[in-house]
């Protein structure tokens, strides 16, 4: 059919999402410089000071601290102290550790990818489980398999995570010596063979995973069966019964990929709270992550890692409702660009 | 030929404790090649019994009755027989053509998909078919709306894609319900036209449902009247010579009528609890004693035309 003006039309269409997405990415430099100035001043603004050892060990001279706090610029201004740090992000240094001197950026380097690898593992479990639950529900709206799993949704709701996963540590790890606890690995790692190690972090990982998972299932869930219940009350749906289209094409085909477009927001909005999530989680289960680093950074005060861990987090969750907000255009026709 | 004879159709729906009598024992039958027009108010019961002509109501309570087409009872039919019916002997088009097609699927591939499904075709053949059939109901540029999507289209473009997709099969019944309702004027004329052309060149059956009588006039060759879930007057010259004072009571409320017109007192009566007796008596102005007391049963008084009325008699002038 050759280059008919509908592929013409296509292609501007795409260089149209080109332009968006440019657009789009440019914006998103001011927020970020506004997050980064409003996490500087409240950790900044937060009791405590990385310098103050004398608190902590009264043998320490206060010649000594306030040397310390030359050392690290803390006795200049705030916002001097931050404009020297941002003079320095722009560069991508993110400084060194006020902890062991090492840098911040190779600090979060070893520990990103594990609290990813998670989180991963985690919305996988999230999206493989709540979407054959929330479709179910939706088709008997009402019926035995909705309410309990209504039920089971609005206990996961309620149940704190950090409390699941002290119980369930006690019954799978303890009292059943099922699976390990906490960390990544077992003492002897190193000496099993190239599936035994992985055997072994997987074991590590089922614990950490599932409780990320437990509070984003019942949300996801949910979200799934109220978008299916409202598509199949949709004209199109009737419609397509009145074509003789078989029950199971409908749902799947026809019901499914309309009932999925507001979820692609939802995942993107959840990003900041796997975040969140994983501060809590990797504490509990001594997972050397992102958000255990964080923790016991904020614990020591050490505001290089901090503010790198907070600008790291920040880049992915705008990235992450960008790429949502991508999606949505590129899965749902409707929409346009502006 | 009789194509379609439903018998007692029943539909009720259950809300809470509550029976609604959506559908309460409605018979009536379309000749091949016929065009039946179904008339009445908003919630009279048209579009459930248009509906649950194929079983396409899931939720409803009871289903009783029969509907026999082409010598089977559809109603006594298992779902993988009844796909083989919808869309390729019996085809729909709704009120709300833009609504009725998939939002996320281009309307040739939701073409091909049922032409693939109900004919055997290849894909290549399956386009083909349906690139002839988006041509016949007068879609322009055909090779450029087959890959849009319905947003792209007007109403009434979306409209004739539903049709096209309706007889894409070649069905021997079509039911529209309010298929003109939601167009301008002009569209409305449009596809009114291009369904009349459709249904000589296929010898089409056409079960008509609008609350719009002028339009029943010009299309349809026997009429059917619904008030509260019952047919109240079946037959062919309806228009000429209305019975039910119901039925003269719609006509003379149409613009153009000539004469005086009757404005109906009060609504129609609500589902969950109709009056005794006849449906239409609170309302009715030539109402007596026993319209109150008995249900009047549907009797043919003229060769043809059927009305269920205790007063018809008095009324015939």
């Amino acid at each position: 059919m050759g280059f008919g003006h509908w592929d013409l039309f296509r292609v501007i269409r795409n260089s149209t999402m080109l332009l968006y997405f440019f657009k789009r990415l440019f914006n998103l430099v001011p927020l970020l410089l506004g997050i980064t100035i409003i996490s500087f001043a409240v950790i900044h603004l937060a009791p405590g000071r990385p310098a103050y050892l004398k608190e902590m060990d009264p043998r320490i001279s206060l010649e000594a601290q306030e040397r310390l706090m030359k050392l690290y610029d803390l006795d200049k201004p705030l916002l001097k102290q931050y404009l020297n740090w941002l003079k320095r992000v722009v560069r991508l240094d993110f400084g060194n550790s006020f902890v062991d001197g090492r840098k911040v950026i190779v600090r979060l380097r070893e520990r990103l990818p594990i609290t990813l690898l998670i989180n991963i593992l985690a919305m996988g479990l999230i999206i493989g489980i709540a979407l054959p639950v929330g479709i179910i529900s939706a088709l008997k709206p009402g019926g035995l398999f909705d309410k309990w799993t209504t039920f089971f949704v609005f206990l996961g709701f309620s149940l704190p995570a950090f409390w699941l996963a002290l119980l369930l540590m006690l019954l799978l790890g303890i009292k059943l010596n099922w699976l390990p606890i906490s960390g990544l690995r077992s003492f002897d790692h190193h000496q099993l063979s190239f599936w035994g190690r992985n055997l072994d972090l997987l074991k590590h990982l089922i614990l950490p995973v599932s409780v990320a998972a437990f509070g984003g299932l019942a949300g996801f869930s949910r979200y799934v069966r109220g978008n299916m219940i409202g598509v199949l009350k949709q004209d199109y749906i009737r419609a397509a019964y009145a074509q003789g289209i078989d029950k199971k094409r409908v749902v799947y085909k026809y019901a499914l990929k309309n009932a999925l477009l507001p979820l692609i927001t939802i995942l993107g909005l959840s990003i900041p709270g796997l975040i969140g999530g994983s501060i809590i989680f990797e504490s509990i289960f001594a997972i050397p992550g992102m958000g255990r680093l964080l923790y016991n950074s904020t614990m020591a005060r050490d505001y290089p890692v901090i503010m790198g861990g907070l600008v790291i987090g920040a880049v992915l969750t705008l990235l992450g409702n960008l790429l949502a907000d991508l999606c949505y255009a590129w899965a749902d026709p409707r929409i346009r660009y502006e | 030929m009789i194509i379609l004879d439903v018998k007692n159709l029943k539909v009720y729906f259950s809300r809470g404790k509550k029976l609604i009598k959506a559908v309460d024992g409605v018979s009536f039958s379309i000749k091949q090649g016929e065009t039946l027009g179904l008339a009445g108010e908003s919630g009279s019961g048209k579009t459930v019994t248009a509906l649950s002509l194929t079983k396409l109501i899931s939720e409803a309570k009871f289903l009783g009755g029969e509907v026999v087409f082409k010598q089977k009872d559809i109603l006594a039919l298992a779902s993988s027989q009844l796909q083989k019916i919808r869309g390729k002997e019996i085809a729909y088009i709704f009120q709300n053509p833009a609504s009725s097609l998939n939002p996320v699927f281009r309307i040739g591939s939701q073409m091909v998909e049922i032409i693939m499904m109900h004919q055997n075709k290849s894909k290549k053949e399956a386009k083909s078919c349906a690139l002839k059939m988006l041509q016949r109901v007068g879609i322009p540029d055909v090779q450029k709306n087959f890959e849009s999507y319905p947003h792209q289209l007007s109403g009434g473009m979306n409209q004739r894609v539903m049709i096209a997709m309706a007889l894409s099969c070649q069905p021997s019944l079509l039911i529209a319900d309010e298929p003109t309702t939601n167009l301008d004027l002009t569209t409305q004329a449009q596809i009114l036209e291009l369904l009349q052309k459709i249904k000589h060149e296929q010898n089409l059956s056409l079960l008509f449902i609008t609350h719009n009588l002028e339009i029943l006039k010009r299309l349809v060759d026997r009429l059917a009247i619904m008030y509260a879930a019952q047919i109240v007057e079946f037959g062919e010259n309806l228009f000429e010579h209305p019975l039910h004072p119901y039925t003269q009571a719609l006509l003379s409320a149409q613009p153009g009528f000539e004469g005086r017109s009757q404005i109906l007192k009060g609504e129609v009566p609500s589902p969950f609890d109709f009056p005794a007796g006849c449906r239409f008596h609170p309302r009715c102005p030539f109402k007596k004693a026993i319209c109150e007391q008995e249900e009047p049963l549907m009797q043919e008084r003229e060769k043809g035309h059927f009305v269920a009325c205790h007063v018809a008699e008095n009324v015939v002038k």
